[in-house]
C-alpha cells in the first residue's frame, strides 16, 4: 500500500536494519553462551575443566565426564523415572484437557459457568500453597515416595483445559450439526467430527507439559525421598552435592544428558510449544 | 434449564433440528439431552475432581492447618493465631518476605524490558530466517530446567574460575563476589532466572504484535510518527492487553521462585536470597512444622490476590482493547 512512504520514512536512519541486527545477535550470544559453555566444558578432560580462558572447542576432547556421570548416579533409571513421570503425565492432561475443554465448548448441562470459574480460577493458586495438604492428601494415599504421587496430582490441568475449550470454540459449529441431522448421538460427534480435528491443539497441551515436567524440581524434591524415585533433575543437583566443586565436566556432562530430551522436544515441538505461550497472552 | 453462558462464540443461533417435531417439546428433557447431559458428566468427572482433591480441598486444608500445631508425629493441637504470631515475629520469614518483593520488583521489570526490547527489535524489517533464528535463540533458555541451569550458572558465576569473572576482567574489572556477598548474590539469582525466563514474555510479546494491525503503523506513518514516538503513541497502547498478562504471569512466577536461590545460594549468604517458598520447604519438610509452613503458604497467597487486584485496578487506567 503506503510502501514507497515506509520507504522513505526508514530512510532517514539507515543505519538501522544493521545495528539492530549487531544487537540482537550479542543478546542471542549471551542467551547461548552458558549453553555452549556447557556442552564444551562436558567434553573436555575433568583436569582440563578450570582451564580460563574456556576452550569453546576442546584442545582434548574426551568423553571421561560423561563416563563419569554414569558411574556416579544410576543414569539410566533416573531417564527411565523420568520418561515414564513426565510420558504419562503428558498424555493424561491431553485426555483430561481434551474431553473437559470439549464439555465446555460444546455441552450443555447445569453448572458450566461456575464450574469453569472454578477451573480458571485454580490457575491462580499457586503450587507451594497448597503443597503441604496436597502432601497429606498423597500421604494418606500412601502414594508419597512413589512415581505415582508425582503423575495423579498432575493429570487435571486449569490452562491445559482452558486451552482446549478456546480451540474447540474456534471450530465450526456447523460441522457437528450436520452430524447431528444424519442421526449421530453427542458421543458420535465428539469421537468422530471433532476429536480428530483437535489434535494440533491436544499436541500443544502434550508438549507443553512434557517441557513443565521434564523439568519440575519442586514436586519431585519433596516428595521422593528414596533414591530409586528421583527423577533426573533431583539426581543432577545430588551428583553436585556429592562432588562439590571438585569436577565440572562431570557435573556438565550430567546436564547436558538431561538436556538432550528437553531439546529434542524443542527441536520438534518448537511450534506447539510457542503457540501454547503465545496463547496465554492473546486469546482471551 | 439450558446454558447460554457461552459468549465468545454467538455467530450462529443453534439449530435445533428436532424442536420442530412436537415429540421433541415435551417437558421431559429428550434422550438426547439426558445424553448430552451424561457425555458432559463423564468428560468433565477426571478434570474437576482432580482439581477438587489437589487444589480446592488442599487450599481449605492450608487455611485450617496453619490454625494448629502439628509435626505429623504428635496428635494436632489448636494452636489459633500463633501460628501467624510466630510467623510475624520470626525474622528469617520477615526477611523472605522482603526478599521475594525485592527479587519481585528487579525481576519482573528487567524480563518485561528486554522482552519488550527484543520483540520490538525483531519486528523491524530483516530476512525472515533471520527473525526466526533470533526467535529460537531468545526462547531456548525456557525449555531447560531451572535446576540444571542454576547448577551451570553456579559455575559460571563463582568467584575464583568463574567464566564471567574472567570476562570481565577482560576489560579491567576486578573479580566481584556474585555469590558470596548479600548484595552480589541477589543480583545473581535476579540474572539467572531472567536470563531463563523472559523469553516467556518474549513470546508473548512476539504474538501481541503480530496482532496488531499493519494499517495502523502504516498509517502513523502517513502522519509523520517514526520511532520512538510510534512506539509510545501506537505500540504500546495497543500491545497493553498484552503487557497486562505478561506482567501478571511475571510477577505471579516471580513470587513463586525457589529452583535458583535453592541451588545457586541455598538462601545465603545469611538470609539474603532466602524466599518464600523456601522458607515453606525449609518450615514444612526440615523442620517439620506443618502449622507454621501453612501460615506462611497462606500469606504468600493472600500477597499473590493483592499484587494481582492491584495490578488489575491499575491496569484499567492503562490497558486499551481494541
Amino acid at each position: 500500500m503506503s510502501q514507497a512512504t515506509l520507504n522513505i520514512g526508514r530512510a532517514r536512519y539507515a543505519l538501522g536494519p544493521w545495528a539492530r541486527i549487531a544487537g540482537l545477535t550479542v543478546c542471542a550470544l549471551l542467551t547461548l553462551g552458558p549453553v555452549v559453555w556447557t556442552v564444551s566444558t562436558s567434553l573436555r578432560t575433568p583436569a582440563d575443566s578450570f582451564n580460563l580462558p574456556p576452550q569453546i572447542i576442546p584442545t582434548h576432547p574426551s568423553t571421561a565426564a560423561y563416563r563419569g556421570v554414569f558411574d556416579q548416579i544410576d543414569v539410566w533409571l533416573l531417564a527411565l523415572n523420568s520418561t515414564l513421570v513426565t510420558a504419562l503425565i503428558a498424555v493424561g492432561q491431553m485426555i483430561t484437557a481434551g474431553l473437559a475443554g470439549y464439555a465446555f465448548a460444546r455441552l450443555d448441562f447445569r453448572f458450566k459457568k461456575p464450574l469453569f470459574g472454578l477451573v480458571l480460577a485454580t490457575m491462580m493458586v499457586p503450587l507451594q500453597v497448597t503443597i503441604v495438604p496436597v502432601f497429606l492428601v498423597l500421604k494418606s494415599m500412601g502414594l508419597t515416595d512413589t512415581l505415582l504421587g508425582l503423575i495423579i496430582p498432575a493429570f487435571p490441568t486449569a490452562f491445559g483445559t482452558f486451552l482446549m475449550r478456546q480451540y474447540f470454540l474456534g471450530m465450526p459449529k456447523d460441522l457437528g450439526e450436520a452430524a447431528m441431522l444424519d442421526g449421530a448421538g453427542p458421543w458420535r460427534i465428539f469421537r468422530s467430527v471433532y476429536a480428530p480435528l483437535a489434535r494440533p491443539g491436544l499436541a500443544i497441551v502434550g508438549v507443553l507439559a512434557f517441557n513443565y515436567h521434564w523439568n519440575e524440581f519442586f514436586r519431585p524434591l519433596i516428595l521422593e525421598t528414596s533414591g530409586q524415585n528421583y527423577t533426573l533433575p533431583l539426581g543432577l543437583v545430588s551428583l553436585q552435592g556429592n562432588l562439590g566443586t571438585g569436577s565440572i565436566s562431570v557435573v556438565l556432562a550430567g546436564v547436558v544428558l538431561s538436556m538432550l530430551p528437553a531439546v529434542a522436544v524443542f527441536a520438534v515441538g518448537q511450534r506447539p510449544l510457542r503457540e501454547g505461550i503465545t496463547s496465554a497472552g492473546v486469546n482471551r | 434449564m439450558t446454558d447460554t453462558t457461552d459468549t465468545t462464540d454467538t455467530r450462529v443461533p443453534v439449530l435445533r433440528p428436532r424442536a420442530a417435531t412436537p415429540r421433541a417439546a415435551a417437558v421431559r428433557p429428550s434422550a438426547r439431552e439426558r445424553g448430552t447431559r451424561l457425555l458432559a458428566a463423564l468428560f468433565l468427572a477426571p478434570t474437576v475432581v482432580g482439581i477438587v482433591i489437589f487444589t480446592v480441598v488442599p487450599i481449605i486444608g492450608s487455611v485450617v492447618l496453619s490454625l494448629f500445631h502439628w509435626n505429623v508425629i504428635d496428635p494436632p493441637g489448636w494452636a489459633g493465631a500463633a501460628n501467624y504470631r510466630s510467623v510475624f515475629t520470626d525474622s528469617t520469614v520477615l526477611v523472605s518476605f522482603r526478599n521475594t518483593l525485592v527479587f519481585m520488583v528487579f525481576a519482573v521489570a528487567a524480563q518485561l524490558l528486554i522482552a519488550l526490547s527484543l520483540a520490538l527489535t525483531l519486528n523491524g524489517r530483516m530476512p525472515g530466517w533471520l527473525r526466526s533464528l533470533f526467535r529460537s535463540a531468545f526462547f531456548f533458555p525456557l525449555v531447560l530446567s531451572a535446576a540444571s541451569i542454576s547448577v551451570v550458572m553456579k559455575y559460571l558465576f563463582n568467584q575464583d574460575f568463574g567464566v564471567i569473572n574472567w570476562l570481565i576482567g577482560l576489560f579491567g574489572i576486578a573479580p566481584v563476589p556474585w555469590l558470596t556477598s548479600e548484595h552480589g548474590a541477589m543480583a545473581t539469582v535476579i540474572i539467572v532466572y531472567v536470563w531463563q525466563q523472559f523469553g516467556f514474555s518474549f513470546l508473548l510479546f512476539v504474538g501481541g504484535l503480530n496482532n496488531i494491525p499493519k494499517e495502523i503503523h502504516e498509517a502513523a506513518a502517513l502522519d509523520g510518527a517514526t520511532g520512538l514516538r510510534k512506539h509510545l503513541a501506537i505500540t504500546l497502547p495497543l500491545l497493553s492487553p498484552t503487557l497486562l498478562v505478561a506482567s501478571v504471569v511475571g510477577i505471579i512466577n516471580a513470587l513463586q521462585v525457589f529452583e535458583q536461590p535453592y541451588v545457586l545460594t541455598d538462601g545465603g549468604p545469611g538470609d539474603s536470597t532466602r524466599t518464600v517458598v523456601m522458607v515453606i520447604y525449609e518450615k514444612a519438610f526440615e523442620q517439620l512444622r506443618f502449622g507454621e509452613a501453612s501460615a506462611v503458604g497462606v500469606l504468600l497467597f493472600v500477597l499473590i490476590m493483592a499484587v494481582t487486584a492491584v495490578q488489575f485496578r491499575l491496569s484499567r487506567r492503562f490497558v486499551h482493547y481494541q
